[in-house]
């Protein structure tokens, strides 16, 4: 039970954290009475959840870390534009130049969390949906397939995200 | 500066809505459930963001609040598409003819 001490109580106190922000920005006030009212909520789910959520547990602490999170998530939203951009052109195109495809790709990710976070991504970004995960493999739906090779897919659709997401999860 | 944050809060509005427009074209358009998916998720996943961004620009009180909604929608958007495609693949929904490849259903056919 004890075997990480002071991992289990980083783990606690960045839910603690978390689960603060989360309610002040909800709230939309500091004040004392309604910072108490968060606290004592936070502090029960925070015991209740005692390992943490895995998103913040399974996440390295460090500076770099935190670089590439901040990298992730301007990275994530241009891409997000992108997408959103390209398959309006596809839909407002009248001959509705679609190629589509179910590619195989691979992820070098260990962390279960990261390989989420990296299947979300790439349902969010350009002409690309997950379709199924299994182990460090991504079946991907293709709306204007480039390529069916699994190395060049991966190349093309995991490279991205994977490059920060392996910074912040390792 | 009020009248400044009104016409952004509009032209953002504009464009979220622009967005879901183009995505629910899309819905119409695409020739099968996969490609419908993906139309449907990042549509409505820009154009919603874009209207919180509009709605936020005329009532800043809420600013925090809207910043919550977008980043719940941001991680469970993406996974209830995924979700939906994967039920699709699994109970054999056909893609369209013009699908080039379906590596899935090769993979899953050597395997077990």
């Amino acid at each position: 039970m004890n075997a990480m001490p002071i991992g289990r109580a980083r783990n606690a106190v960045a839910l603690f954290a978390m689960l603060m922000l989360i309610w002040i920005m909800l709230e939309g006030s500091v004040a004392i009475d309604v910072l108490l009212v968060g606290a004592v909520a936070s502090a029960l789910v925070t015991f209740v959840q005692r390992d943490g959520l895995p998103i913040v547990t399974e996440a390295r602490f460090t500076r770099e870390a935190a670089i590439a999170a901040v990298e992730y998530v301007g990275y994530f939203l241009k891409e997000l534009v992108k997408s959103n951009l390209h398959i309006a052109a596809v839909v407002a195109t009248p001959s509705l130049p679609v190629r589509p495809g179910i590619v195989k790709v691979h992820t070098r990710l260990k962390s279960r969390t990261a390989r989420v976070l990296l299947a979300n991504s790439i349902t969010l970004t350009p002409g690309t949906l997950t379709v199924e995960i299994e182990g460090e493999w991504l079946w991907v739906h293709w709306v204007t397939m480039e390529a069916a090779d699994p190395e060049e897919a991966t190349q093309q659709i995991v490279a991205g995200f994977e490059h920060y997401l392996e910074a912040i999860y390792g | 500066m009020t009248s400044l944050l009104a016409v952004l809060g509009g032209l953002l509005l504009v464009a979220g809505a622009s967005f879901l427009l183009l995505g629910g074209l899309g819905l119409v358009r695409m020739p099968d459930v996969y490609n419908r998916i993906q139309a449907g998720t990042k549509a409505t996943t820009l154009g919603t963001l874009l209207t919180l961004a509009g709605v936020a620009c005329l009532h800043p009180g809420w600013t925090m609040k809207l910043l919550l909604i977008g980043l719940f929608l941001l991680f469970t958007n993406p996974l209830s598409s995924q979700v939906l495609a994967r039920a699709a693949h699994r109970s054999k929904v056909a893609p369209t003819a013009a699908t080039e490849v379906d590596l899935l259903d090769e993979t899953k056919g050597d395997g077990a």
